[in-house]
């Protein structure tokens, strides 16, 4: 304490030298001399970082529940029950061209905010439009897949297997889903608003969100459909 | 129209819950009735339901908490004396389905409703105080959080005047819980109500984790934040990590339950085992997000009324963040019994007595840091010092119950029951009300009565211990928990003397009633004008008690550790305060109603989902996106705080400080 640049009298410095507990009571170093990233020194970080990095730690807690769908799966993949197995299920054709709406939708979302950055509000738009766009020939593609099952009788009620499969996929359709709704709300935002300061924190929220859901699918697309497709 | 709800859902046969709903009823409406007759109505919903202000949050957390601690207590009084009235041929009053929903309810409403809500509450008045800033990251997403954990109280109490709630525990294990087996709204209660209130503790942990490493007043690097900032900070990053898997597990038991999926059957290839994983891998780390905080109250509390530094404030840390991991290394010791085989069970009773490493490192830095020390023996220091020694006995049984073998003899005995009581009794329920006392008056501007508090204080250490420890002896004598009915009538002399200790307890309940009752008429004597009654080293005690709604005037600027204690060591040398700053404009978030709205419509979706009423489920959900969109479009999120008020608030507390450093000086309070 005493070499905190107080002006502490003797008595202070000598009461505080006297303290046989001063173990893990120096002053701290220096450094932390980067400006306004929340570090130490400079104070609460800006708005933008903190609306970021909240969003990133929302994206981290998102990405736990879906590992524990995974989980399930890992664990359900082999209860079938006398139904299908997963390979009996997984038509990767179709899972192909899923995977690449999805995929082209992340670059296109990628264009947009490329777009907002210059305040380009026309290029910014066609490229949600686009991103929303890809986005339901996805959602409508996986669809078309649970509705030719069922039509199958493959249904979540047959067995322990189908239940997982169709919550892990389903989960992701439904985030996909939402988040669609999500592209409109802000769509309709940026064009009466513009791009005032809060509008384009949340298009950044709206960009790690999407891109979150593209990095669930390759995990989805990788452990359920490719090495479904093979047992 | 109304899904399964018609008439026969009110429990007119059951005089005990129809009676309790009842009162609680009227109690509401009286409530309800004061209120609008007192023409109250603008200034609550001005002031606290559409606050976004953290220690306004942080209140109603706290009062939420006390509600609902009463109510579990009122279960707990409920299984007590019905064990000690049902030996041998007696049967008790409570029949076997009203008291498997009285323990549910209990464990439920304990830990989401009672606990969680009073440690939530204090993370929100706390830390942005301890932290040297104005507010949290998000404090409209702050409200919605608060409003929604409301939202599930709401639909648990629901359940005692409509329907049933569950008489699966307070974890439903499948299959008890699938459809199959408890075809009533009781796990479904349950399942909703959880599920609303977890996603508003989840985004609380999303929110504390953002505002310690994003927001703190310059110079407040990591090693300066305060004992129990670090702490609130372990349990938001615990609650990020393992509140979705609570999530994702109810929702696969929603399913389950409500379209005959196959997750958690015994049939169809359906695991139950899964659901004891999942919902433990949520479940143990529950249990260090509760009792963290509670560790930095006791730092806090330990270190201010010793008049020292915390010793090894830095072993703290570490032995903070080695629990905060650790903690998600032991969920499977809550099912040695599964038959994973002795290398499993073997690795995780090893992980589990490790944990206990890192919670001696604590135990032993409380007690150097009273050594040495001019320690004070007030209320919240017996509370502390209550707490060491209980806990440490509760500790103890735990690493007993961590060896595998062991563990076989006592499983779901009382002996575990009389465990975690032992330890979230003596752990996290002292700090709750140490920390009341402790944080009373920086609150409400006044202090708690000293006597009442201690008499409070006796009878909870002493009805613990009087309650408890018979549990533990019929639990090694082999009596199982959760029993409605007991045949072994050698168990019944400690059956009779826990309902000796429940009555200490009772008049413990009662000296806290009149505590609070004597404070508030007392309360002129009591106040405290200074802002630092407890001659406090953290940045809270600064402010004057209650703090302004913007907390600071000027942002503090951090030089050391304990900065409070700095600069009130500066003051005492130099005999003057700080210059006054040069004052600014603040700018502050305006209130909104957002998290109130949200909250209604979830707890009628809850509602609606419960009974089957998918129309109005849908209603709700269309209704709270319409809503979502509306705030969303909002244009003023800030307003500005005139110069002018600053300045005269500031002033004002520079003038107290000015008359309580003369004090300090004459009376020597500082060594």
């Amino acid at each position: 304490m005493s070499d905190m640049g107080l002006p502490a009298s003797v008595g202070a410095i000598r009461r505080v030298r006297e303290d046989p507990h001063r173990l893990g009571h120096r002053a701290h170093g220096a450094g932390e001399d980067m400006e306004g990233t929340g570090h130490g020194t400079s104070g609460p970080a800006t708005k933008r970082i903190i609306v970021g990095y909240g969003f990133w730690i929302f994206l981290l807690s998102d990405i736990v529940m879906f590992s524990c769908f995974f989980a399930a799966f890992a664990v359900q993949r082999g209860a079938t029950a006398g139904g299908p197995s997963i390979g009996q299920i997984v038509d990767i054709r179709r899972v192909g061209f899923e995977t690449a709406a999805l995929l082209l939708s992340s670059y296109t979302c990628m264009l947009s905010f490329a777009a907002t950055n210059r305040r380009n509000l026309l290029w910014t738009q066609v490229f949600l439009f686009v991103t929303g766009l890809l986005g339901l020939i996805f959602v409508l593609l996986e669809l078309q897949e649970f509705i030719e099952l069922a039509g199958k009788g493959i249904t979540p009620q047959r067995s322990g297997m189908l239940t997982s499969f169709f919550g892990l996929v389903g989960l992701h359709g439904l985030h996909v889903t939402l988040g669609g709704v999500w592209l409109a709300t802000m769509m309709a935002q940026v064009q009466i608003k513009g791009f005032r300061r809060e509008i384009v924190h949340r298009l950044i929220c709206f960009n790690l969100f999407w891109h979150a859901l593209d990095i669930v699918w390759i995990g989805i697309f990788t452990i359920v459909y490719l090495i479904g497709s093979g047992a | 129209m109304f899904g399964k709800l018609d008439w026969s859902a009110i429990p007119i046969s059951q005089p005990i819950p129809l009676i309790t709903s009842i009162v609680i009823i009227l109690v509401m409406l009286g409530v309800l009735g004061v209120v609008t007759v007192k023409g109250w109505w603008p200034y609550l919903w001005r002031e606290w339901i559409t606050t976004v202000d953290h220690k306004r949050i942080g209140i109603m957390y706290g009062l939420l908490g006390v509600v609902m601690l009463v109510r579990g207590f009122a279960d707990a009084i409920m299984m007590r004396t019905q064990q000690a009235a049902a030996i041998g041929e007696a049967q008790g009053y409570l029949p076997p389905e009203h008291y498997n929903q009285i323990f549910s309810a209990h464990g439920t409403i304990m830990i989401f409703f009672a606990a969680m809500p009073l440690v939530i509450g204090f993370m929100n008045f706390l830390v942005p105080l301890q932290l040297g800033v104005r507010d949290v990251a998000f404090p409209t997403l702050n409200s919605v959080s608060f409003w929604l954990t409301a939202s599930g109280a709401l639909l648990v109490n629901a359940s005692l005047f409509l329907g049933e709630f569950a008489r699966t525990g307070w974890l439903p294990y499948p299959p008890l819980s699938e459809a199959t087996y408890s075809p009533g709204v009781g796990v479904d209660y349950y399942l909703w109500a959880i599920q609303i209130s977890g996603i508003g503790t989840l985004m609380t942990g999303i929110n504390f984790v953002t505002t310690v490493l994003k927001m703190r007043c310059p110079g407040m690097s990591y090693l300066r934040m305060p004992m129990f900032t670090w702490t609130a900070f372990a349990s938001s990053l615990i609650i990020v990590a393992v509140f979705p898997i609570l999530t994702a597990t109810l929702a696969m038991l929603t399913l389950d339950r409500y379209v005959g999926w196959h997750y958690f059957t015994n049939t169809a290839g359906g695991n139950p085992m899964m659901f004891m994983n999942l919902i433990w891998a949520w479940g143990h780390p529950e249990v260090y997000i509760l009792v963290l905080p509670a560790f930095g109250i006791f730092s806090e509390i330990f270190s201010t009324f010793s008049g020292k530094p915390l010793f090894g404030y830095r072993s703290m840390v570490a032995a903070t963040l080695f629990i905060c991991i650790v903690a998600m290394m032991t969920w499977l010791h809550h099912f040695f019994t599964m038959g994973a085989g002795a290398a499993v069970n073997t690795a995780f009773g090893i992980s589990t007595s490790v944990i206990a490493v890192g919670t001696g490192v604590k135990i032993y830095n409380w007690i150097f840091t009273m050594y040495g020390g001019r320690v004070r023996l007030t209320v919240p220091m017996l509370w502390s010092l209550g707490f060491v020694f209980t806990f440490v006995i509760g500790g103890m049984t735990g690493v007993l119950l961590a060896v595998p073998p062991a563990d076989f003899l006592v499983h779901n005995s009382m002996f575990l029951v009389a465990h975690f009581h032992n330890v979230i009794v003596g752990g996290v329920v002292f700090a709750l009300f140490a920390g009341l006392e402790f944080w009373f008056p920086k609150a409400f501007g006044f202090r708690l009565h000293e006597g009442w508090g201690k008499a409070a204080f006796w009878c909870a250490f002493f009805g613990f211990w009087v309650t408890f420890t018979p549990l533990y002896i019929v639990g090694l004598m082999g009596m199982t928990r959760r029993l409605q009915h007991v045949v072994v009538s050698a168990w019944a002399p400690w059956l009779y003397i826990s309902v000796v200790g429940i009555v200490i307890l009772i008049l413990g309940a009662i000296a806290q009633v009149i505590q609070l009752l004597v404070s508030i008429r007392d309360r002129e004597k009591l106040r405290d004008l200074t802002g630092d009654p407890w001659d406090g080293r953290s940045l809270e005690w600064a402010t004057p008690s209650p703090p302004p709604f913007f907390n600071f005037a000027v942002m503090p600027n951090v030089e050391g550790e304990e900065p409070y204690w700095g600069i009130k060591l500066r003051a005492v040398e130099t005999q003057q305060l700080s210059p006054e700053p040069a004052y600014e404009p603040i700018e502050m978030p305006v209130n909104s109603p957002v998290g109130f709205y949200t909250a209604f419509f979830a707890s009628v979706f809850g509602f609606a989902m419960i009974w089957y009423i998918w129309w109005l489920a849908i209603l709700a959900l269309v209704a709270a996106y319409a809503g979502f969109a509306w705030f969303a479009w909002r244009d003023v999120h800030e307003f500005e705080v005139p110069v002018e008020e600053v300045a005269r608030v500031d002033r004002a507390r520079r003038a107290a400080r000015e008359v309580f450093l003369t004090q300090l000086s004459s009376q020597e309070v500082l060594p």
